[in-house]
């Protein structure tokens, strides 16, 4: 009963961390408008953290590439289990326009693994939020270790 | 800005639920046995309260607890945890002068430092130490980490201390520290209805009052900084201990 209780709990309070791959700013905004009071993701227990070992959900937007693949990973590896990762708009998913470039890797799920792809430029609040719930349902059946 | 609806009641329950189901992932083995002690030290207080015991006594195992909390995040070396560490230590400093105060104010009154005196007794407090229970609030809202005061956390994670204390602490120990933190809410909540022991009615309505207005207070005021906290606080506070005690004198 306690364990179906905590997994419970997951669902509802998820704390999330954003992280900037350096993207545009587009997708970045578009995120943070889905914590403002229009869209109030904080009614769904979201929280916005700015610390990885408190952070169960990771947000990542923006073209990864060689100077900040080691950070990504870094923040990645500090996230206790179980965790989930979403990445964000077009960069995130696959390098977007700047995927030929010669400093860019790719999408974040060269790096670490992705559990949901939001597609976008930038993606929608609507979109993000979807996606999020997505990922809590995969967070939902995660088990720690 | 505050018309939005915000999370459901049960919401730190989640939390702590969440926590507990999370990986354990400390710096070190310092961290588990300060995380601890706080818990321990805070359930004590509340059962030592409820058990009727001395103020002082219950004062002295919470005063420990919040110490080995300040230990733990002193522990790490992250600057963050240790600049909350450091901030704590003052708002330790800041609060505890005045909730000693407050219990001379009550042994003033009664005549014992006793829980089971002081709410045997005939009269509220409140009529008495009006201007006491105003200087507890100080304290409360000192111990609760609420704005204007909320600066050894910075009350939300992705401020400029992603949450001070804490930031070095992940998962249940985490979730240890929030219960010891209900613990305590308890405590000083506990300590305020003292106020008004007369009358059960009475008693909720000044907890839900004095509740309502941490919260207001709360959404309304924006962070200051330690030193405006330690001039204004302690001058406010003593000020009015000083009128209350001697008007009680006079009177």
């Amino acid at each position: 009963m306690f364990k179906k209780f905590i997994k419970n709990a997951r669902a509802k309070s998820p704390w999330i961390m954003h992280f900037d791959c350096g993207s545009c700013n587009g997708c970045d905004i578009e995120t943070l408008a889905c914590l403002t009071p229009l869209y109030d993701v904080e009614r769904f227990g979201i929280i916005n953290v700015g610390n990885p070992k408190h952070a169960d959900v990771l947000l990542v937007t923006g073209t990864v590439n060689h100077r900040n693949k080691a950070v990504l990973k870094n923040l990645y590896d500090q996230m206790p289990e179980p965790k989930a990762v979403v990445a964000i708009g077009a960069c995130g998913l696959s390098g977007g326009v700047f995927r030929d470039c010669y400093n860019v890797v790719g999408g974040v799920d060269k790096v670490i693994p992705v559990d949901v792809y939001v597609p976008g430029c930038p993606a929608k609040p609507e979109a993000i939020i979807d996606g999020v719930v997505r990922a809590l349902a995969k967070f939902e059946e995660k088990k720690a270790g | 800005m505050q018309s939005r609806q915000g999370p459901p009641i049960l919401q730190a329950f989640y939390d702590v639920a969440k926590l507990m189901g999370k990986d354990q992932m400390l710096s070190n083995r310092w961290q588990i046995l300060c995380c601890w002690v706080y818990l321990v030290a805070a359930a004590l207080a509340v059962g030592m309260f409820f058990a009727r015991a001395d103020l002082l006594l219950i004062f002295f195992v919470q005063a420990a607890g919040a110490v080995f909390l300040v230990m733990g995040a002193l522990s790490v070396k992250s600057p963050y945890s240790q600049v909350g560490a450091q901030r704590e230590l003052v708002q330790i400093l800041t609060y505890e002068p005045l909730l000693i105060l407050v219990f001379v104010g009550m042994y003033l009154v009664v005549g014992s430092f006793d829980v089971g005196d002081i709410l045997a007794y005939q009269t509220p407090l409140l009529r008495k130490l009006p201007l006491m229970f105003i200087v507890l609030s100080y304290a409360l809202t000192i111990k609760l980490r609420k704005s204007p005061f909320d600066f050894s956390t910075s009350h939300h994670g992705h401020q400029e201390l992603v949450k001070g204390v804490m930031t070095e602490y992940s998962g249940p120990a985490l979730g240890l520290i929030e219960m010891a933190h209900w613990y305590e809410t308890v405590l000083i909540l506990g300590v305020c209805s003292l106020f008004w022991a007369t009358s059960w009615i009475w008693m909720a309505v000044l907890l839900v009052a004095t509740y309502f207005a941490e919260l207001v207070i709360d959404n309304t005021m924006a962070r200051m900084t330690w030193r405006w906290m330690l001039k204004y606080v302690w001058s406010i506070g003593l000020a009015l201990t000083f009128i209350n005690f001697i008007w009680l004198h006079a009177g």
